[in-house]
């Protein structure tokens, strides 16, 4: 590895990247006895946390919570040191009581400044013949947690026994560094039966975090999808991942197959309806998409794919390319409607937006029309007709279809706005007309083309004495 | 806004010291390779190397070519090759595919430098595919980049993911060293104020950290500290941003204190700016809440046509000072404002083109709990017509917030219209906002009271009692609509407010909303601790702390605030924390994982991405 950095320049002994400066404590005996003890009284410790985990597993979102409680008071935290240095106080209620550990190993380690964690293959790196065994292998859960966390040499191969391994993981999990937690959920993958591992996992919502974004990040699927049919239960993770797997699958076919296959899972009632819609258009896509590549072939202009669209900008498609349909065919947007539930609403703007696109202005006058039982026509829509504006306009309607339903909009104020931005001056100054406003008509005049049809009429109004103006 | 600044805000220090430590490192890391080698960079610590080091400086080190990490086979021919990554197991497992030279018995050195830190399950890979010790690696402990005097970021954005979303907490003991260093540098600290999980767990290695290391007595440069971490606030970040350099951020996105302005801007080529204090006249406008910046700039533009035309009746001598003291200056500021006046007319169109001023008005509404049928319609028609689905989902979230969740039945619907509008594989998407609490369905809370009074009645009070416990913790009322009344976040609305006058932070949203988490900021400095905030605290699901080390010292030092984001801040919060603290006589120093808006908010929320988790 690198040379050593011992003598590197002073400020990196500052920073987390000291070099080695093992302790020069004597009584080692002592300091081992007293870990030991630590360890001993981890136990209850750790029981204690899971109890109040259950507790707090039932919060509103089900989000996992942490294995550690808190509870600081002011008072517990503002026990004041009267030394110059800053000394802080601990927060932590759960981390077991820190030995200043270190036996000093220097003597061993001589020359070795740079540690590595064997996770994977080899038991022990980079032990020296002269180092004694059984010194290394009676560091604690904390003190191993502790070098891991600072990059030194340990060996976690020593944990054998489950206990053993649970307070590891417990331990480092207390130290909330994901870094260590993870590495020891790889060792724990690696030396543990799935079984043994999945059931000591669920009550430890942390670590199972850990593991279930290391196996994402490692792309195994396999296992990541055993332990989540395991774990959990009630937040259909499982079935989500499961599904989400389509994403990555490419050719339409094979897709759409694999969304069939997800039917049979057991998402909730809400989702299960979802994937069901999601499936049924997936299935029509590509129909649809087949159909109509081969009648295109004669086409100039090519055709927008639909394939992996979403549902309205399917609808969409079949407004523009099949809207006269008969219920009868998939491609009918009457059909989809059907088929999707769509709502009056969503379908009116989807078609209005569609059919003004092809500037099909008698289908657009269709969508609104509605007779009373007298058969009189009048203009209806489950949209505002500031809305309607607002979609024909961006579908560049021309001013004479525009103002038919700027005229429309009931709120006064608002139409005229409306009718100022779009130029539509006759519907601007018979508003002006009906509100009697002769000053703002007079206003008016001056934004009109002079000597256009619309200046006389404002003139003749103006004129017309028998408007009585309110100004 | 020089008004009614207080006169007594105390220096800031001179983090330029850190980039001159990640500096140094590096080089000796690149020492440590001799001879000539390849470096290959991952592609978002592109910039953040560009504020450390600038080509010449690697070449000098015997960098030879550079490339961009692209997960394409490597095409180099150099004998060494050297990786500066982030920790990232999908980018070690690109390193050992292009590793394929030891089947051809190719004898070439690989180098893995991993910023700010390595981790162990990145070397696990290396040691699972055989190739440890073949591959050599390194850490280049770069955690803090300052984007400006005041601001410092960890250039972390995927610590928001990873530690709220995923519950990885790989990033925490990262958050501790950063903040280690900064005490070593700046410190020592004497008060540390925090609020959330991750900022108590980082307080806690930062402690760990100083209690390893040796103490040296200095005088402090940097008294105290707020840690706190992003899901206390929600609300602040899914805002539409409205000072200055946040509507530059969530229009153009500024990306490591630089943006990019397209032609619509300037005219003729795209072009990078450097945004941030050395830039004289984006200084003068950052904070300003946009309708002030039109005018604000016309003010400029003709003082600067004043100063021009200076030189009209200058003898030559004049003339020739004239040339050489102010007219580079008078130059420099004619680019610049020119610049920042084509961006602002930029800003206007956009805005005015997607109906901000509804989107703004529903937002308000939201915020004051007013006309929420009304804002619900609006999002429903928002969505059925497949506008901007980014901010769909951000009205979504935030009408959850403020409400504390939707209606099943509006939840339902709205979840249905959004599926059908913009994809199905959306529902990954629902799913992660549900595990966030971002956008949540109410557990039909009202309904709840009726039958648990019902049942109460019918059964005795011991199990009535238990049954209370349940149903509370189902039916919370908004906590948002109580932590606003507490904190007076939204200011009555028939007051006028004059933008230009601001008289408290509300005024970076138009007057509408003190970001909260700088609310938190201001009572906590103001109270010295959490005392008299327990209700608010209680609230926030508690995890406040307050510590003190020594508090006998009164110095400036005091006055000078790190205020630590855990999982991102906005622009928006940075110029109400510098408001607050011209009103309050702090200087704030703001260090964050990552600058953050609603839009990467939510994007890096989103579930629709292949391979994410």
């Amino acid at each position: 590895m690198m040379k050593s950095k011992a003598d590197e320049e002073d400020y990196w002994n500052s920073s987390k990247f000291k070099a080695f400066t093992f302790d020069d404590e004597d009584d080692e005996f002592s300091t081992l006895k007293e870990s030991k003890r630590t360890v001993n009284s981890i136990r209850c410790l750790v029981e204690e946390d899971d109890d109040k985990e259950e507790v707090e597993k039932v919060s509103w979102n089900g989000e996992p919570v942490s294995s550690n409680s808190w509870s600081v008071s002011e008072t517990a935290a503002s026990n004041q040191r009267a030394e110059r240095e800053p000394a802080f106080p601990k927060i932590n209620t759960v981390t077991i009581s820190k030995s200043h550990s270190g036996y000093s190993l220097s003597s061993l380690f001589k020359g070795e400044t740079d540690g590595k964690v064997s996770l994977t293959g080899s038991s022990v790196l980079m032990m020296s013949s002269c180092c004694d065994q059984d010194y290394v292998s009676d560091w604690s859960p904390e003190e191993t947690v502790h070098r891991m966390q600072q990059g030194k040499v340990v060996s976690l191969e020593k944990f054998r026994s489950l206990q053993d391994k649970l307070l590891l993981l417990d331990s480092c999990v207390a130290a909330h560094d994901g870094n260590v937690i993870t590495a020891v959920l790889i060792y724990l993958k690696r030396t543990l039966s799935k079984e043994v591992l999945f059931r000591e996992l669920e009550p430890r919502q942390t670590a199972l975090s850990h593991l279930i974004h290391y196996l994402t990040e490692t792309r195994d699927q396999r296992l990541l999808l055993e332990l989540l049919r395991y774990t959990c239960l009630t937040c259909f993770c499982f079935q989500l991942l499961q599904y989400k797997e389509h994403l990555s699958i490419a050719d339409e076919n094979k897709r759409r197959d694999f969304l069939k296959s997800c039917l049979s899972l057991p998402f909730s009632p809400e989702d299960s309806s979802h994937v069901q819609d999601h499936y049924t258009l997936m299935e029509r896509q590509v129909i649809i998409e087949t159909t109509d590549r081969r009648a295109e072939r004669g086409e100039k202009v090519e055709r927008a794919l639909i394939l992996n669209m979403p549902l309205i900008t399917t609808l969409s498609y079949c407004c523009l390319y099949h809207y006269s349909e008969s219920e009868g065919t998939f491609s009918s947007p009457l059909n989809i409607r059907q088929t999707f539930k769509i709502s009056e609403k969503q379908f009116f703007v989807t078609a209005l937006g569609a059919r003004a696109k092809l500037k099909a202005w008698s289908d657009v006058d269709a969508l609104f029309t509605s007779r009373n039982w007298l058969g009189f026509t009048r203009k209806k829509s489950p949209l505002g007709f500031q809305r309607v504006v607002d979609i024909l306009q961006k579908n560049s309607a021309p001013t004479q279809v525009l103002q038919d339903y700027v005229a429309l909009v009931d709120d006064a104020e608002l139409r005229i706005t409306l009718a100022q931005k779009h130029k539509c001056h006759d519907i601007v100054i018979n508003t002006y007309r009906d509100l009697k406003d002769r000053q703002q008509l007079l206003g008016y005049r001056g934004k009109v083309e002079r000597g256009s049809g619309e200046e006389r009429k404002i003139d003749e109004l103006l004129n017309n004495l028998q408007i009585r103006w309110k100004n | 806004m020089a008004h009614s600044a207080r006169r007594d805000c105390p220096e800031l220090p001179d983090f330029s010291l850190l980039k001159r430590l990640a500096r140094d490192r590096l080089i000796y890391l690149l020492e440590q390779l001799p001879g000539k080698k390849d470096l290959f960079i991952e592609a978002d610590l592109m910039s953040s190397l560009d504020r450390i080091a600038n080509v010449s400086t690697l070449k000098q080190h015997e960098v030879d070519k550079l490339y961009k990490v692209e997960y394409r086979p490597v095409v180099s021919t150099s004998d060494q090759l050297c990786f500066l990554i982030r920790p990232r197991i999908q980018t070690v497992k690109w390193i050992y595919v292009a590793n394929a030279d030891k089947a051809v018995g190719r004898l070439r050195k690989y180098h893995i430098i991993f910023t700010p830190q390595k981790f162990f399950a990145c070397e696990a890979v290396l040691e699972e595919q055989g190739i440890f010790g073949d591959v050599t690696t390194d850490e280049w402990s770069f955690y803090l980049l300052p984007l400006d005097d005041d601001v410092i970021s960890l250039e972390l954005p995927e610590f928001f993911r990873d530690n709220f979303l995923a519950g990885d907490q790989r990033w925490v003991r990262t958050a501790g060293s950063a903040l280690h260093l900064l005490h070593t540098l700046y410190g020592p600290f004497s008060k540390v104020y925090g609020i959330g999980r991750f900022s108590k767990m980082a307080y806690e290695s930062w402690r760990e950290q100083v209690e390893e290391g040796e103490q040296r007595a200095r005088q402090a440069e940097i008294g105290t500290v707020f840690l706190i971490d992003r899901d206390v606030d929600y609300v602040t970040p899914l805002c539409s941003q409205v000072v200055y350099e946040g509507l530059v951020d969530d229009i153009f996105r500024i990306k490591c204190g630089c943006v990019e302005f397209g032609t619509e801007v300037t005219s003729d080529k795209s072009l990078k700016v450097m945004l941030n204090s050395q830039d004289k006249v984006f200084n003068e406008i950052r904070n300003e809440h946009f309708s002030n910046v039109f005018g604000l700039l016309s003010q400029k533009a003709r003082n600067l046509q004043t100063a021009y035309d200076k030189r009209r009746g200058m003898d030559i001598k004049q003339m020739k000072t004239f040339v050489s003291d102010e007219l580079k200056g008078l130059k420099q500021e004619h680019r610049l404002l020119s610049l920042h006046i084509s961006a602002s007319e930029s800003i206007m169109k956009k805005k005015t083109q997607q109906d901000f001023q509804e989107l703004l008005k529903t937002e308000h509404s939201l915020l004051e709990g007013f006309e929420i049928r009304e804002s619900i319609c609006f999002l429903e028609e928002h969505i059925i017509r497949q506008v901007n689905m980014m901010e769909s989902l951000r009205l979504l979230c935030l009408l959850s917030i403020t409400e504390n969740g939707l209606l099943p039945k509006d939840y339902r619907s709205l979840k249905a219209h959004f599926l059908q509008s913009y994809g199905a594989e959306h529902l990954l998407t629902f799913s992660n906002l549900r595990q966030l609490g971002l956008l949540v369905e109410q557990p039909a809370g009202e309904t709840l009271t009726v039958m648990e009074s019902r049942v109460g009645k019918l059964v005795n009070d011991k199990t009535a009692g238990k049954l209370t416990g349940a149903f509370s913790s189902l039916a919370k009322k908004s906590n948002f609509r109580a932590l606003s009344r507490k904190l007076n976040l939204v200011p009555k609305s028939d007051e006028e407010y004059d933008l230009r006058v601001p008289r408290d932070m509300a005024y970076i949203f138009s007057g509408a909303y003190v970001p909260l988490s700088c609310k938190l900021v201001e009572q906590v400095l103001e109270r010295d601790g959490w005392t008299g905030l327990e209700e608010v605290t209680k609230l926030l699901n508690g995890q406040e702390f307050a510590v003190t080390a020594d508090s006998s010292t009164k110095s400036d030092a005091q006055r000078i605030v790190i205020v630590v984001f855990l999982g991102g801040c906005t622009f928006s919060e940075i110029s109400a924390l510098r408001f607050l603290g011209r009103e309050k006589g702090y200087k704030f120093i703001v260090v964050t994982t990552a600058i953050t808006n609603s839009s990467r908010l939510i994007e890096s929320l989103l579930g629709n991405i292949k391979g994410s988790d």
